[in-house]
């Protein structure tokens, strides 16, 4: 069995290698996003920021648009999943879907805020460098008060269309930070998805 | 003269092996930056308790302080601010030297004295105004230069989060600094006095951000922990050092091979993990 085992690892160890080696010569499949693109919906959505924090409107309002830049131009479906990792493998679908849109409001609610906080600041789009099938982008918030800082966004088509699924904040990883909390969320409530779904509606 | 010449050769001596030494352990190169999101807490017990008793301290003492602090007028809290920070460039400059950074070591000390002449003791910081901002260090970071990792996650009464590396970085930085070896008591209460009003300052300033965490997280011990080792991880790598193994391993072949390789390769765990790949 042991043996078995041991045999079949190597055999996908090896065909794995090979594949691997074989990739530069194989067709590739359309690869549709390209620097340029990643660069420009991080651009957009900088352009979004930028107008808003220097609207100087209304708390709510700001956070309302805050709210509408995120589902814009994040794929939040996607963040929900990851962070919320494994238990999502043995999730049923319907609860999958309810957790997502749950997690999608207490997300735009949550970083919407702190995006707030870059009020009378403005955000500049430096560099964009390709990271295996997906882009980094790499912009600088200018503060009022404070020394200026990296916030990086991860950008991929993979949901369909060019939407960023990370930002990593003065080298603060969003996905790690949401799947620390998430993570506290669902063990309080012993494991639940669906006490973790019914408590998020309650902060969105 | 001819009792002197051996004191004086061996005092050489032990110069010349100082700087060997310092010379050999900056040569070992820095320590490996863990991934994000690995942690080690072995007190962690210990750490929650005194992380609430921190909690407590911000609820009775430091939050309202801070907001009191807070209808000081800005600029003079700014000029508080930026006598404390001048305060801390001899340390830095130290420091700087140690890890045998002599550019950071140079505009460190530029810095001080522009910011102690033209900037009026340090009330204003001219210096980062015409392009010279501070290159803040620590002990803690020069132990790292020196190939130290950073050890455990510790939580300290008062001071908050650390390591056992930065926690010993801490005691050889108050031993180290040359202010203290200037300033005496009184003058010095007065100091300590700056830098905890300057704390005051950062605990206002940052409210909603520290308030977000400290009391809206689900396990405020747990967001802590994460975010400081994460912002002391990215400081201690520099622009863009700790980026660099998440990309050289970055290849979807060599992603493949470490799942056949290692059955409990867990791409949850990967801080550049591609959700999309398949």
């Amino acid at each position: 069995m042991r043996n078995n085992l041991l045999t079949f690892r190597r055999r996908t160890f090896l065909s794995t290698v090979l594949a691997g080696a074989a990739l530069p010569f194989l067709p590739r499949p359309a690869q549709a996003l390209n620097e340029a693109q990643a660069q420009a919906l991080v651009q957009a959505a900088v352009d979004d920021v930028n107008r808003v924090i220097a609207s100087g409107a209304s708390e709510a309002n700001v956070l309302r648009e805050m709210e509408r830049i995120f589902t814009t131009y994040a794929d939040v479906p996607t963040i929900a999943v990851s962070v919320l990792g494994p238990p999502a493998r043995s999730a049923t679908q319907a609860q999958l879907s309810a957790f997502t849109q749950a997690f999608q409001n207490y997300f735009a609610a949550k970083y919407g805020r702190r995006f707030r906080e870059f009020v009378g600041g403005s955000v500049q789009v430096n560099s964009t460098r390709a990271v295996r099938s997906f882009f980094e982008v790499i912009t600088t918030v200018n503060m009022r008060a404070e020394a200026p800082f990296e916030l990086n966004w991860l950008v991929s088509d993979g949901s369909g269309r060019p939407l960023f699924f990370n930002l990593i904040i003065a080298g603060v990883n969003l996905m790690i930070s949401e799947r620390t909390e998430i993570g506290a969320m669902l063990e309080a409530r012993g494991g639940s998805i669906d006490a973790l779904t019914q408590h998020l509606q309650t902060l969105g | 003269m001819r009792v002197l010449l051996p004191v004086h050769t061996s005092r050489n001596t032990k110069r010349v092996t100082a700087l060997l030494l310092l010379a050999s352990l900056a040569a070992c190169g820095p320590a490996t930056l863990p991934p994000g999101d690995q942690i080690a807490d072995r007190d962690e017990t210990r750490n929650r308790a005194a992380h609430e008793f921190n909690l407590s301290l911000d609820r009775a003492v430091v939050g309202p302080s801070a907001d009191s602090y807070g209808n000081v007028p800005q600029p003079i809290r700014q000029g508080v601010s930026n006598f404390a920070s001048n305060l801390g460039q001899p340390s830095y400059v130290v420091n700087n030297l140690l890890q045998l950074r002599l550019g950071d070591a140079a505009q460190n000390t530029l810095r001080f004295a522009i910011n102690s002449t033209l900037g009026v003791v340090g009330l204003f910081d001219v210096a980062t105004a015409i392009g010279v901002p501070a290159e803040e260090t620590d002990f803690g970071e020069t132990l790292h230069v020196f190939g130290f990792g950073e050890g455990d996650y510790v939580v300290h009464p008062v001071l908050g989060p650390s390591t056992t590396r930065d926690t010993v970085g801490m005691v050889v930085d108050y031993v180290l600094n040359p202010i203290s070896h200037f300033v005496d008591a009184p003058e010095r209460y007065f100091l300590t006095g700056t830098r905890a009003a300057s704390g005051l300052g950062s605990r206002y300033q940052f409210d909603g951000t520290i308030d977000s965490i400290l009391y809206e997280s689900a396990d405020s011990y747990a967001q802590l922990r994460s975010l400081y080792l994460q912002q002391r991880r990215y400081e201690l790598g520099g622009p863009d050092a700790n980026y660099e193994d998440p990309y050289a391993a970055a290849d979807p072949a060599a992603a493949a091979a470490a799942v056949a390789a290692d059955p409990n390769y867990d791409p949850y765990l990967d801080p550049y993990f591609d959700p999309y790949a398949q």
